[in-house]
């Protein structure tokens, strides 16, 4: 058989598929346990991070001790025990039209068409008193979906920290959302008013120190005003109706969850 | 011997890809604004090119002609998976900021250039060392480019403050256009001049 005939060019390159899909998924099915490891992983060292209680080099397994993951029905505000919080993928959730909530595009602030009908939501409690929540919270930006936590103190209001730990923005310009010293803005803000609006939001500029509305707004970044814009609407979102509020209320009544 | 030598030694400053070819310039843009991750770049790209060019060579004289860029380029991203499934695995958060440029590896020009302009033609030994010295030549541009954009651009190397910088209560004043991918350009265009002014017969002649 010639080396140009097609029966050669059929059988090499179906040789070559064969020889190279065997090698690739070896790789990914031996690899993929520790991959899912480091996600997990990862996912922990952001909620840490956002409660502002990482520690460098004390075991994650220990640090999370002192978190207690929940999942709760957006719906109703309320804590189900129908899903395993330390399996459960929202994202995964988001993606089965039996699992997940269609928002109505008028209210698409954070620019997501659907979410999971359940999230899963981390507590820190001290003596069984709620000391923190840390929530889970993303929405489109300029190119890319930004998924990051949120960490609110006792009161439900307070921001204890928020950042972002994965998304796809330019870097330099959006991809300053990542600044540290864009994120220590946040601590002390607060996302309700006393009437309970969510009044959150990113100014474009900076925010003037004096006016009483400084508590609820935070600086935008120059370079980066789609960015942030995206930032303040998936907040008006999840802190909103279809968010966390009812979660949050309940907590606030101390309903028994 | 000597052949063997001037394959791996040759790309390293005589016909470096980066310095006499300007292949490979999208990744030494990206990914060298820190040591660290070209470091895991370098190294990720040598074993891709050695892998390519001997496992081309290896099978070139079955390789039917038509479709032989075909069968490079399968070869090729199917290393680069692997490479890209292990960085995930052992070193996520290198990964994590090297991101899409693992996966970019398959259009590095480099590395099929080898493929098809060497490996295609020599026996597997000689391939696999023009693939080591192919991939340490481009490592050493990346590393010199990288190096200077740390030390300037944040006063660090390997993340170990060099330079302390003024917002850490040092006298340095960090130049943000370093971390900034265009300052690559300027570095990679100070190193082609360099290269050319101790290696004259690089200069191209004028049309």
């Amino acid at each position: 058989m010639s080396r140009d005939s097609t029966g050669k060019i059929l059988s090499v390159a179906f040789l070559l598929c064969v020889v190279c899909s065997i090698l690739v998924s070896t790789a990914a099915v031996l690899l993929s346990e520790r991959q899912e490891l480091n996600k997990a992983e990862e996912k922990r060292r952001n909620i840490l991070l956002a409660a502002g209680l990482y520690q460098e080099g004390v075991p994650l397994e220990e640090q999370f001790r002192r978190i207690e993951a929940r999942v709760v029905d957006l719906r109703s505000g309320r804590f189900s025990s129908d899903f395993d919080p330390a399996s459960y993928d929202s994202r995964a959730a988001a993606r089965n039209p039996e699992t997940r909530f269609q928002i109505p595009p008028k209210q698409d602030l954070a620019g997501i068409k659907a979410h999971a009908l359940y999230q899963d939501v981390y507590l820190v409690k001290e003596n069984g008193r709620l000391q923190q929540v840390i929530l889970p919270v993303y929405g489109k930006g300029l190119w890319s979906t930004m998924y990051g936590f949120i960490s609110l103190d006792s009161d439900l209001s307070t921001v204890i920290g928020f950042a972002f730990y994965e998304h796809g923005e330019t870097p330099g310009l959006g991809g300053e959302i990542d600044n540290p010293a864009w994120k220590g803005l946040w601590p002390g803000k607060r996302i309700y008013d006393d009437q309970g609006n969510t009044r959150i939001e990113v100014l474009k500029g900076a925010v003037d120190q004096q006016s009483p509305e400084a508590i609820h707004q935070v600086d935008g970044i120059s370079g980066a005003t789609l960015t942030v814009r995206g930032v303040g609407n998936l907040l008006q979102y999840w802190m909103g109706q279809n968010g966390y509020r009812k979660l949050l209320e309940n907590l606030a009544e101390g309903v028994e969850l | 011997m000597s052949q063997a030598k001037d394959v791996l030694l040759d790309p390293l400053f005589n016909k470096n890809p980066i310095g006499l070819q300007i292949l490979g310039i999208c990744s030494a843009l990206a990914v060298t604004s820190k040591l660290e991750t070209v470091v895991v770049m370098s190294l990720a790209v040598i074993f891709v090119i050695c892998g390519s060019n001997a496992s081309v060579s290896l099978i070139r004289s079955q390789i039917p002609s038509n479709i032989r860029i075909i069968v490079q380029i399968t070869i090729i991203a199917t290393l680069v998976i692997i490479v890209d499934q292990f960085l995930k695995a052992y070193a996520f958060g290198i990964s994590k900021q090297l991101s899409v440029f693992v996966g970019l590896i398959i259009t590095n020009c480099i590395v099929l250039g080898r493929a098809e302009g060497f490996a295609m033609k020599n026996p597997v030994g000689l391939s696999f060392l023009d693939g080591l010295g192919n991939g340490l030549g481009y490592s050493i541009v990346l590393l010199l480019v990288a190096f200077f954009r740390e030390l300037l651009g944040a006063g660090k190397l390997l993340g170990y403050t060099i330079l302390p910088s003024t917002s850490e209560g040092g006298w340095y004043l960090p130049n943000g256009l370093m971390l900034l991918p265009p300052s690559a350009f300027f570095i990679i265009g100070l190193l082609i001049w360099l290269l050319r002014t101790w290696k004259t017969d690089q200069i191209e002649k004028e049309n």
